[in-house]
């Protein structure tokens, strides 16, 4: 904060300031007094709350988190469908394999290739940077493949768990038309870990897609906590993980709320693996 | 997916044979500075290429390997060890130390696993044994729920209460009897979980947060290099690919066992 060559006084002064003179159990109840305001104190390096920053990036990361979700949704499940319906043939053994690859790709390094690819080589896409719609598909993008290949997976097997389940062998032999039993019965048990799975994705994009949004110059919550990270700015860093935390929570509470609407047979509480 | 399996089986023997014996294949020291031979492209010469301070990159991801490897692999066994512990604690003892276990795991468990291995290691120094703890504490929870359902199963199976019928201590039950029962479990578990620990890895070593320079790792080494992404792409390419290969393979092996051993886990 004050460079290698400062003076003992200077040094003192900030340690005044930010409070590091006084012992741990009052700097941490300070930290909490402050969180009870509904502040994150200031940053050591701009000395703006950290507070209004994030309110500030959060429309940002919003808007990265939504877009990934547009491209993930539709293809995810397109590609898990296709799986579940031609089951053990030779595309589902390819989609299968590509969701594997999918997710053990590091978004960092998929990130940039996809810069490379598209804004470098193609010039199609500008390669980083905040701004409006051009900026945001190639973050996007990268940032739905791992999504994409988690809700594949997710779709492909709770379709082929549903397929073997007695009721639908009673609608078939009813007579019900395929397309309907598709409709009705299988699509509709299948919501819940689709749910679940597009809920935990998008909660854990909101608080920030660290990796991601730092490699396109993203400017939201993500590129803020690794600033902060770089800089050890610690303020900066516990505001962030908190924000993030308290997004990820509420996410997951709405996930269950949606639940109770999609299947009368949840329960409150469920005692899962 | 019989093939599958062993293929990638072999190349994770493969890759870890490589960096065991990195120094016995790779004849440049992988934290030499060269200033001749600056951003080199692959060639015999270099396999693959040189970074802008002339270093081997071949050489780097070798000696980055066994950091990269080895911190996944112990992360995982520490992880599996601490979770088994307390998941068999936690399932036989019941009441209000199974409570108090459970609290923890769903409180872990309620963090992106991300964010809160970043907060775990601005804690402590950068470093390699950082990375090692932020990936294990928040690792074990998801190791401690499955054993302790598996022993909420077993708790009442015929050999237990026979055992116990013998006049075995508790403890005697617990780690003779019941842990051997849940070590197949969690060795499925650990299969399914290494490979996002590599990623975990790679990432917290991406943001800095692990070994620190000169030492290579395969994430630093895609971090530090992103730079000349355009001008010398083999820099980032080849570090980036190995971590993607290795979790690739880690994550097939993981499915394999899961499929044979019929474990249900949401991913």
């Amino acid at each position: 904060m004050v460079g290698e060559r400062a003076q003992p006084e200077i040094i003192e002064k900030i340690r005044k300031e930010v409070g590091s003179d006084k012992d741990i159990v009052s700097q941490y109840l300070g930290y909490a007094g402050l969180l009870l305001k509904g502040e994150f104190g200031r940053s050591y390096y701009t000395n703006r709350k950290v507070f209004n920053d994030l309110l500030l990036k959060f429309p940002n990361t919003l808007k990265l988190a939504l877009g990934a979700m547009i491209i993930a949704i539709p293809v995810g499940l397109f590609f898990g469908f296709i799986s579940a319906y031609q089951r053990d043939t030779m595309i589902d053994r390819i989609i299968s394999s590509l969701s594997v690859t999918g997710l053990s790709l590091p978004v960092f390094w998929s990130g940039l290739l996809i810069m490379l690819f598209f804004s470098l080589k193609l010039k199609l896409f500008p390669p980083s940077g905040t701004g409006d719609i051009r900026f945001l598909v190639l973050p996007a993008i990268t940032l739905s493949l791992p999504a994409i290949a988690t809700l594949a997976r997710i779709t492909r097997t709770t379709l082929i768990e549903i397929f073997d389940m007695p009721f639908v062998v009673t609608a078939r032999a009813k007579g019900i038309e395929e397309y309907k039993i598709d409709l009705i019965h299988v699509f509709k048990n299948a919501l819940i870990p689709l749910v679940t799975v597009i809920g935990l994705d998008f909660g854990s994009y909101l608080n920030g897609a660290v990796l991601t949004e730092t490699i396109f110059g993203w400017d939201g919550i993500g590129r803020f906590t690794m600033e902060g990270i770089i800089k050890r700015d610690y303020p900066v860093i516990m505001g962030c993980i908190i924000v993030g935390t308290v997004i990820f929570v509420l996410i997951n509470l709405l996930v269950d709320i949606i639940y109770h609407y999609l299947d009368p047979r949840v329960k409150l509480y469920e005692n899962s693996l | 997916m019989k093939i599958a399996c062993k293929v990638s089986l072999s190349i994770l023997i493969f890759i870890s044979l490589c960096s065991l014996f990195a120094p016995l294949i790779s004849q440049y020291n992988p934290e030499k500075i060269d200033l001749d031979s600056i951003k080199e492209a692959p060639s015999f010469k270099h396999f693959f290429g040189t970074d802008n301070k002339g270093r081997d990159i071949f050489s780097r991801i070798l000696y980055g390997g066994r950091i990269s490897i080895s911190i996944a692999v112990m992360a995982a066994f520490i992880s599996m060890g601490i979770g088994l512990i307390l998941g068999l604690f936690s399932g036989y003892a019941g009441g209000k130390i199974d409570t108090a276990i459970m609290v923890l795991v769903d409180l872990i468990l309620s963090f992106p696993a991300l964010l809160l291995a970043i907060g775990i290691s601005i804690i402590l120094p950068p470093g390699i044994y950082t990375v090692m703890i932020a990936i294990t504490a928040v690792g074990w929870a998801s190791f401690a729920r499955l054993i302790r359902g598996h022993v909420l199963t077993l708790k009442d199976a015929p050999f237990v209460e026979s055992a116990r019928a013998l006049g075995c201590s508790n403890m005697r039950v617990l780690f003779v009897h019941l842990m051997p029962q849940c070590i197949p479990l969690s060795l499925v578990m650990m299969g399914l979980k290494l490979g996002g620990y590599i990623l975990t890895e790679a990432s917290l070593s991406f943001l800095g947060l692990g070994a620190q320079p000169p030492t290579a790792t395969w994430g630093s080494m895609v971090s530090a290099h992103r730079a000349y992404i355009s001008s010398a792409p083999w820099m980032v390419i080849f570090p980036g690919m190995m971590i993607a290969l290795t979790a690739l393979c880690f994550n097939v092996l993981g499915d394999v066992l899961r499929d044979r051993y019929g474990l249900k886990t949401r991913r």
